[in-house]
């Protein structure tokens, strides 16, 4: 009798253990909601700790579960997670992934919340509103915005005798100064023309008076004359040997060059202010002219699951994340300019160190970032295209000729 | 023994049988429903979804063969099926000699002989996405310690995850390194298997130690080579993590590298091209089981079962 109580005794707990895998009851012991909140920059752990601790001390039943993941995994998740209906409750999303996420239906839509409780959206810049409105309603409360600016090492700037950028710098002074400044003894390079979107070529193809994609939607500009002079510019800089080659910068990543002094000068966001901030080297002015100055402006809002099982806690802590209280936090630690009007000054002082300012004046000058439907999978394919371009393995008119065509029949989807 | 008495034993187990059966099906039961539902549903799952095309966030449509057709011409596939075999063809066998000749030596009398042991097991504890970590910075061509210890030798080492001539090897070299501990201790306790009186019998007649290798330790080992040949060849078609730690997505070196589930993935979590990503999978799991059946056709004339 008593083995056939242990077997018994050995299968209920054997099948209490499975049931214990399928359990998401997500309401924790002590009676809170707990609502979870994905985001990708591990730079920003620290402020959006603060912020939900301030956020408890007036919502104390509400318990905010952060999940990080890394950018390059993040999206790969949320669309697995939305086919799976196992979405984090708030989130991060930005510009290029906002129109997919809304016409699938698993954001959900804000106006009705935000005219019900009043929520005032005249509070953040109008285009960022616009960058998260789709067919009309609202997605997104804006959290923050970035524009580029030229970043540069003052010591390798001191020790070779050259002044500053400053705001007469155009493409052939910056290509100048480069090479004044690239020191092969030393290992050190004038500047890193980094394979990248925003803060890179895109930039560059505006500066140059190119496009992305066209006002209709419908076509990519990569195979136009100014986009491949921009891109050939770009890739200059490695057939000089004035920038790290592309292998160079993804085995070491060009930052991690520019941070421990083996790059003078290269483009980068505000996102870096939190790194760079204690590095006395270290400084930022606006980004050179090309037939014109230009930059992306791009920013990031939070947005609620379409299927949250607690829309109520969710549309809270949205809405504090969106509040001035917040920004005030993202100004104070510097982390990224904080996109609740007026309390950008605030995010200038936070570092006096570093010239902010050269980012605030980015937004004068600044062209949105494309946003489409298929800008992630267009996205996907520039990486793979272009980086052959910027080995040198391929020309850039071979390179750009195969990256219209793979974009192009993404776009006619 | 008489009719009646018989009767009673044959029926005494047949009850005991029956009994045994239920509660054997009931023990294996939570395990069951796990290999059910985490594996045998997903396989069936994935055959389905090979002959559909995915759009966002979980619609799909059925499309018949077109995933299989869109295969035919795609030249990714094939080059991730040639890089998948180099990877094979020389991990498998090197990863297996090795594995053989650390256990035999580790299974003689040495000083700190479990020190040995635990040093050759560690890579197999520790986290696949850790050691890629490690070894990129070992492999990095400018700042990485292989390339600073060529340096000493007035040696300019090579670019070694970023040529796409190399890097396939120098992933190699990881995985091999990483993979012996794990078959060494298969193969130790094969080795403390075979029984010592073979051992005496060779040393009465004057046998050295090679030829006692050859003649007496490998064929005895066979059936566990035969095992551990199998098991890394699944292993080895399905690498994917140290591919993906150690190559980064604006690599050079990534269409020389890329395995077919590397391509796999980009397939279903990159491009949200699920279904042609099942269809990848599908071939992925003929392919494998061609030639573990080939495996099994061919021990026959190698493996001896004592």
């Amino acid at each position: 009798m008593k083995k056939w109580l242990i077997m018994l005794l050995t299968t209920i707990l054997g099948l209490i253990g499975l049931a214990g895998c399928s359990n998401d009851d997500t309401a924790s012991g002590d009676g809170k909601v707990e609502i979870t909140y994905g985001f990708w920059d591990k730079k920003q752990v620290t402020a959006i700790d603060e912020v939900i601790k301030l956020f408890n001390e007036k919502y104390p039943d509400i318990k905010v579960k952060t999940e990080m993941t890394p950018y390059g995994q993040y999206f790969q998740k949320l669309e697995t997670a939305a086919t799976g209906a196992a979405l984090p409750d708030v989130m991060w999303m930005n510009g290029a992934h906002v129109e997919k996420y809304a016409e699938g239906k698993v954001i959900l839509p804000l106006t009705d919340l935000a005219k019900k409780e009043n929520y005032d959206l005249d509070n953040y810049p109008k285009s960022l509103i616009d960058l998260y409105t789709v067919k009309g309603e609202i997605f997104g409360i804006p959290k923050d915005f970035d524009t580029t600016g030229l970043w540069y090492n003052k010591k390798i700037f001191d020790e070779a005798g050259v002044p500053y950028p400053d705001d007469t710098w155009d493409w052939s002074k910056l290509k100048e100064v480069a090479k004044k400044l690239t020191d092969k003894d030393k290992g050190i390079w004038g500047y890193a023309a980094l394979m990248g979107n925003q803060g890179g070529y895109y930039d560059f193809i505006w500066q140059n008076g190119g496009y992305i994609i066209s006002d209709d939607g419908k076509s990519v500009g990569f195979d136009q004359p100014e986009a491949i002079d921009a891109l050939n510019y770009n890739i200059s800089f490695i057939k000089e040997g004035l920038s790290p080659t592309q292998a160079q910068m993804t085995e070491t990543a060009a930052s991690e060059l520019f941070s421990s002094g083996k790059v003078a000068m290269m483009f980068d966001g505000p996102w870096m202010v939190q790194e760079y901030k204690n590095n006395p080297d270290i400084n930022v002015a606006v980004v050179p002219k090309g037939k014109q100055r230009a930059v992306a402006i791009h920013g990031l809002a939070n947005v609620i699951a379409a299927n949250t099982k607690h829309k109520d806690a969710s549309w809270k802590f949205v809405q504090f994340l969106g509040s001035k209280e917040a920004a005030d936090i993202f100004a104070k630690t510097g982390t990224v300019i904080p996109a609740y009007n007026d309390t950008q000054d605030a995010w200038i002082q936070a570092v006096p160190n570093i010239n902010l300012q050269a980012f605030i004046d980015g937004v004068d000058y600044s062209v949105p970032l494309p946003s489409v439907i298929r800008t992630g999978e267009i996205w996907q394919y520039e990486t793979d295209v272009l980086k052959k371009a910027w080995s040198e393995e391929e020309s850039v008119d071979d390179a750009v000729r195969e990256l219209t065509e793979k974009a192009n029949e993404a776009l006619s989807k | 023994m008489n009719t009646k008495a018989k009767l009673k034993v044959s029926n005494l187990t047949k009850t005991r049988k029956s009994s045994d059966f239920f509660w054997a099906y009931l023990m294996i039961a939570p395990t069951m429903l796990g290999l059910f539902i985490f594996y045998l549903w997903p396989i069936f799952q994935t055959l389905y979804f090979s002959f559909t095309e995915w759009g966002a966030f979980g619609q799909y449509e059925w499309t018949g063969l077109d995933n299989y057709k869109r295969m035919l011409e795609d030249t990714n596939l094939l080059k991730s099926f040639k890089n998948t075999g180099i990877y094979i063809i020389i991990t498998v066998p090197i990863g297996i000699f090795f594995s053989i000749i650390i256990a035999v030596l580790l299974n003689q009398k040495i000083k700190g002989k479990s020190v040995y042991r635990t040093l050759y097991f560690l890579p197999v504890i520790t986290m696949p996405a850790a050691i890629a970590m490690v070894w990129k910075w070992l492999y990095n061509s400018d700042y990485g310690l292989l390339n600073y210890l060529l340096s000493l030798f007035g040696i300019k080492g090579p670019q070694w995850v970023s040529d796409p001539k190399i890097a396939l090897y120098s992933i190699i070299v990881v995985a091999i390194w990483s993979g012996i501990g794990y078959n060494m201790v298969i193969f130790l306790s094969g080795l403390q298997g075979i029984p010592k009186s073979y051992y005496e019998a060779a040393e009465m007649d004057g046998a050295g130690p090679i030829s006692v290798f050859f003649k007496i330790t490998l064929p005895l080992l066979s059936p566990v080579i035969f095992f551990v040949s199998i098991t890394s060849l699944i292993g080895a078609f399905q690498v994917f993590d140290l591919i993906f730690m150690m190559i980064g997505k604006s690599s050079t070196a990534l269409e020389s590298t890329q395995s077919v589930v590397y391509l796999f993935y980009q397939h279903a979590f990159v491009l949200n091209d699920k279904g042609y990503a099942a269809a990848i999978a599908v071939l992925l799991l003929i392919v494998i089981l061609i030639i573990t059946a080939i495996q099994m056709v061919l021990q026959k004339k190698w493996v001896h079962y004592d």
